[in-house]
């Protein structure tokens, strides 16, 4: 049995009414995402040292760069550099419109994640190479990848170096127990509707 | 008592050298004389503000302001909420017919940016509004309407996170028959706060040395991305705007103390970097979204004699 993160879903729509206030609609300036990010990062300590949690962006209309930094590549960045907890995210509801602001803000920071663009439809945004797009893309059609396909998966002496890469940025999950590499997009599928 | 009389037209092609004016002006309380302004645009709008602000607090009295003769203008700006923003800047008497209602024809009237809760109401107002205006007039797509939106909670953002003293902005579409051919959307931020420079200086004016001034100041905010935060994170708003006009072919363009600095399209032939001005406190934008044309963002101008062909101004 693999020991996986369960994911919680945080309706961000719903963290801004209710910790912000419910006068401000959208996700703009810099307060409020710092805001938002905390009331997260809040939800997030009762989660245990393993955690999956799908970010809904669904109900944001307007996201500007500065919420954009703290709701998504801030909360990205204190993941990644966590000793104390393994946080892997996934961003629900990135719209076209919220596309560039999250994909410029992580740039920024050389930051990537994992988003769902349409329903069922995940992509990888941010700072990444061909080599871990690719890793990722065939990891994400699979869903779950076993050690012993994980050879097949390693066509060049550069690819297991990329694969450490996606798994220590989180954009992808190894099962301690099995080895097993999951998607985080079949994880979320898993536990959350 | 100071008399400064506001040019005719008072653009962004203008505001630059009212300002210089406001900033020779002596000690003496000022008349800020409007009564032959004949077109005004968001630019001029906020800029008499600012200008009244700022010679205000160098005469310690309110300046007054002449009305405008032109029942036109008077009524624009009435429209925009000129007179309720100018509560506080001007001694000036409001006309007293209150104009008809056109608010279809206002983007955004004049509005006061003091802390992040007016960004909020700028961007609620903005997207309830902007759509029809970007979509139909300015040929965007409907998704427009949102990065539009974010260009203005970023540059009004920067008033608070960098003036540290309040301003305003206001926008509106015209019809630039005459000068473009094409119907443009015109973003005015002002403030009178601390300036480029003074908000960049403790953290980069030392890798300048004896070069660090206005212009290098706005080159190291506008080019450069600097910001005076240590977070990577910071300092993306101006970048991001550049980036979205860009896009959109259009003009932005900062002035801060002595110096204004652009980046500007084909179409116009603002130099992209001007010094030497009269040291004029705060910062200064204006940003100007030409509509696209056909599948691109240049091209020929769009038919002449369209019914929404209509400037809402008194030109």
């Amino acid at each position: 049995m693999d020991r996986r993160p369960d994911p919680i879903r945080i309706d961000v729509g719903q963290v801004l009414q209710r910790t912000v206030t419910s006068l401000y609609a959208h996700l703009v300036t810099r307060p409020t995402g710092r805001a938002v990010r905390m009331a997260i990062e809040a939800r997030l300590q009762s989660a245990g040292t393993l955690s999956l949690s799908l970010i809904d962006l669904s109900e944001v209309v307007i996201l500007d760069f500065s919420c954009a930094d703290e709701v998504v590549a801030r909360l990205v960045e204190d993941a990644t550099r966590s000793l104390t907890q393994e946080a892997f995210f996934v961003f629900r509801g990135v719209q076209e419109p919220h596309r560039d602001q999250i994909e410029s803000v992580l740039e920024r920071r050389g930051l990537a994640t994992v988003v769902e663009t349409d329903p069922g439809s995940f992509q990888l945004l941010g700072t990444r190479t061909p080599r871990e797009e690719r890793l990722w893309s065939e990891v994400e059609r699979r869903g779950l990848v076993g050690p012993d396909e994980l050879a097949e998966l390693m066509a060049d002496a550069a690819d297991p170096a990329a694969l450490e890469s996606l798994l220590e940025r989180r954009l992808a999950f190894r099962s301690p127990v099995s080895g097993r590499v999951h998607a985080l997009s079949r994880l979320i599928e898993r536990g959350v509707s | 008592m100071n008399v400064l009389p506001v040019p005719s037209s008072l653009d962004h092609l203008t505001v630059d050298e009212f300002f210089d004016q406001v900033m020779r002006l002596g000690e003496e309380r000022t008349l800020f004389d409007a009564r032959h302004l004949r077109w005004v645009d968001p630019n001029g709008m906020v800029g008499l503000l600012v200008g009244g602000t700022v010679a205000g607090r160098r005469q310690r009295s309110l300046p007054r302001l002449g009305l405008p003769e032109s029942a036109d203008v008077q009524g624009y700006l009435s429209r925009m909420a000129f007179f309720e923003a100018a509560k506080g800047v001007f001694e000036v008497e409001a006309p007293s017919r209150r104009p008809p209602a056109r608010s279809s024809d206002v983007l955004l009237e004049i509005t006061s940016i003091a802390a992040n809760v007016d960004v909020h109401a700028v961007v609620d107002r903005v997207q309830s509004r902007a759509g029809a205006i970007l979509t139909s007039r300015l040929g965007y797509p409907p998704t427009a309407v949102v990065q539009f939106c974010v260009i203005l909670s970023e540059v009004c953002q920067n008033i608070i996170e960098h003036a540290e003293a309040p301003g305003w902005v206001a926008a509106q579409a015209y019809n630039w028959a005459r000068r473009l051919g094409r119907y443009v959307v015109v973003i005015s931020v002002m403030d009178v706060g601390r300036g480029f420079r003074g908000s960049l200086s403790d953290e980069h004016s030392a890798r300048y040395a004896d070069r660090w001034g206005d212009t290098t100041a706005l080159e190291a905010a506008f080019l450069h991305g600097f910001t005076r935060f240590p977070d990577s994170g910071r300092g993306q708003g101006i970048q991001q705007i550049r980036r979205q006009v860009r896009r959109w072919d259009g003009a932005i363009t900062i002035r801060s103390g002595t110096a204004r600095i652009g980046q500007v399209p084909e179409w116009d032939d603002t130099p992209p970097l001007v010094d030497g001005l009269e040291p004029f406190p705060g910062a200064q934008i204006s940003i100007i979204l030409p509509a696209k044309v056909g599948d691109l963002w240049t091209g020929d101008p769009i038919p002449s004699g369209s019914t929404w062909a209509r400037c809402s101004s008194a030109r």
